[in-house]
């Protein structure tokens, strides 16, 4: 309970400062069909926000929006750089934009093979972003490598292995590591935890929780699953046919839906 | 019938006016870009893909009468694919040739830089099988060329960090990339990496075709290339233990000959033409009787 009541003023003192991420009516059409529509929100640092929503109510193409893998249709999203500047994200340039996917944002996919490079070595893996932001000491990256893997559970003596010798578990841990190397201040997650089995998907929880609590970091986690929204989100959205029906703390919002939808949603969970 | 006029029907140096044209014109624009590839309509040569069509092609188009060409393969003037070069251009373009570096105008090269330092107004060409150096580590040439647009050169760090991590050192040799002019990296061709050091500020023009792949790059004279290394592994080139076993020269690279099947071997310089020069200085290494230098 004081953790929580401190976690809420933590974020109102943060809200007296700009929003991390602000989106104002976005919308993304595929000709005539809707992927989503006028979706608005803000995101302040520290903040873990979950969309919800049945498949085909267009979480995905709003994560893809938001974080620039896909151009929206009309709307804007600005985001706080680090230098406090709040920039629209679709007038940056294609470098800076691509520099700040790896740098200052980190991208979780469902499908680990879509975020990690599968052959080369875990070390590797990790120490990409580091290289790539201009990390020129061997010694110096593979301790980075080596802490990163103990941090998500990995075994340091697996740090030469290719990811392809990796269980599935493994394997979203070290693409979680991967992303977090850079202390990036937005992770987006997409579905993170989907295909991975109930105890897998327990530790993992658990483990991002840890992280996320420890380093501060701002999630916008896409899922179907409302349990694992309910245990790392603040905040949900509740989307259907591309628009958001409901949005909230999650706690009311599971606890007392208003929308009919949210409703079906929630009396929808398996009771086991 | 003479040669000559067997090869009257061809326009001078094979290619017509035109597409030389067109292969300066990608020339001129990879000078002024040092490393970065220029593409252009590579033609079909009257030889197979892999055998030096775009080397074949850049020296086409820079050859004049008067020029004096060379041709190695692996350092060596006399093994197939240097021959055929020279006896092409010496029909179609009826220039002259030479073995001699020093002698040369336009050196055209596959796999090695001789010895012998270059000098103010040679041409080195290179022919390259693969000029993308990302190609290994990010199949789509769209994201490759945006990677060099970008310069996002990350990836190939992740290529030297996968060596040290499975040998302990880095274990690539040939076709060691290099950055130029702190900007471009460039694949050197596979070339030994002995060579790397011999690119940078040379003053020669060194030019680099790949037909198959139709592009051309290019490093002027007194251009920077530094070869990628770690602050801890910096970049290193091969030694050998022994001189050359028959002109006995040490600091050049050298081929492994095996001479029975007994064991038995020898290392001799790749470049032939510094080791006939040598020789003829009255130098030995070993097999032929030291003498003293």
């Amino acid at each position: 309970m004081i953790a929580a009541a401190a976690k809420i003023e933590n974020l109102d003192r943060s809200s007296e400062a700009l929003p991390l991420l602000s989106v104002r009516s976005l919308t993304r059409t595929y000709g005539t069909r809707i992927g989503c529509a006028d979706v608005s929100f803000d995101i302040w640092p520290g903040e873990v926000l979950a969309i919800v929503g049945e498949s085909g109510s267009g979480k995905t193409t709003l994560l893809n929006c938001i974080s620039t893998r896909l151009e929206p249709t009309s709307g804007t999203i600005s985001y706080r750089m680090r230098d406090g500047e709040m920039r629209d994200l679709y007038q940056l340039g294609e470098a800076e934009r691509r520099h700040l996917l790896r740098t200052d944002w980190g991208f979780v996919h469902q499908n680990p093979a879509d975020g990690l490079r599968m052959t080369v070595s875990a070390g590797a893996n990790v120490g990409e972003r580091l290289m790539a932001v201009g990390q020129r000491h061997y010694g110096r990256l593979r301790a980075t490598a080596t802490d990163w893997l103990g941090r998500v559970e990995i075994d340091a003596g697996r740090i030469d292995d290719q990811p392809r010798a990796f269980s599935g578990g493994m394997r979203q841990r070290l693409q979680i590591a991967r992303n977090l190397v850079t202390a990036p201040r937005l992770v987006f997650m997409d579905e993170p935890t989907g295909g991975l089995d109930v105890s897998v998907q327990a530790r993992l929880l658990d483990l991002l929780r840890g992280l996320v609590n420890d380093l501060g970091l701002a999630v916008i986690i896409v899922t179907h699953d409302l349990a694992v929204a309910r245990l790392l989100s603040h905040r949900m959205l509740v989307m259907k046919d591309g628009r958001v029906v409901e949005h909230g703390l999650t706690d009311r919002l599971l606890d007392d839906p208003q929308a009919p939808y949210t409703q079906l949603l929630v009396s929808s969970i398996l009771q086991v | 019938m003479t040669a000559r006029t067997q090869a009257s029907s061809y326009n001078f140096a094979y290619l017509d006016e035109q597409t030389k044209r067109m292969i300066r014109r990608a020339i001129l624009k990879a000078i002024a870009i040092p490393g970065y590839q220029v593409p252009f309509a590579s033609r079909e040569m009257p030889m197979p893909y892999g055998w030096g069509t775009g080397g074949v092609q850049v020296t086409a188009a820079i050859l004049g009468p008067d020029d004096v060409l060379k041709v190695i393969d692996q350092g060596a003037d006399d093994t197939t694919n240097a021959v055929s070069i020279r006896k092409f251009f010496e029909r179609v373009a009826d220039v002259e040739t030479t073995t001699r570096t020093v002698d040369a105008t336009i050196i055209q090269t596959r796999h090695r830089i001789p010895e012998t330092p270059l000098r103010e107004g040679q041409v080195l060409v290179y022919q390259v099988p693969i000029p993308e150096p990302l190609r290994f580590l990010e199949p789509r040439e769209t994201e490759t060329r945006k990677m060099h647009a970008l310069e996002e050169y990350g990836l190939m760090h992740v290529k030297l960090y996968e060596d040290i991590a499975r040998n302990g050192h880095i274990a690539t040799t040939y076709a060691y990339p290099v950055k130029v002019e702190g900007r471009y990296v460039m694949d050197p061709s596979p070339t030994p990496k002995f060579d790397n050091p011999k690119m940078h500020m040379s003053e020669a023009l060194q030019l680099f075709g790949a037909g198959r792949e139709k592009r051309i790059y290019a490093l002027p004279p007194h251009t920077e290339v530094v070869s990628l290394d770690f602050e801890d592994h910096p970049f290193e080139v091969q030694r050998f233990d022994k001189p050359c076993a028959l002109c006995g020269g040490g600091q050049v690279y050298l081929d492994e000959v095996v001479l029975d099947d007994r064991g038995g071997r020898m290392f001799v310089c790749s470049d032939t033409d510094h080791c006939e020069s040598r020789r003829a200085e009255g130098l030995r290494g070993e097999l032929l009787g030291e003498v003293a230098q």
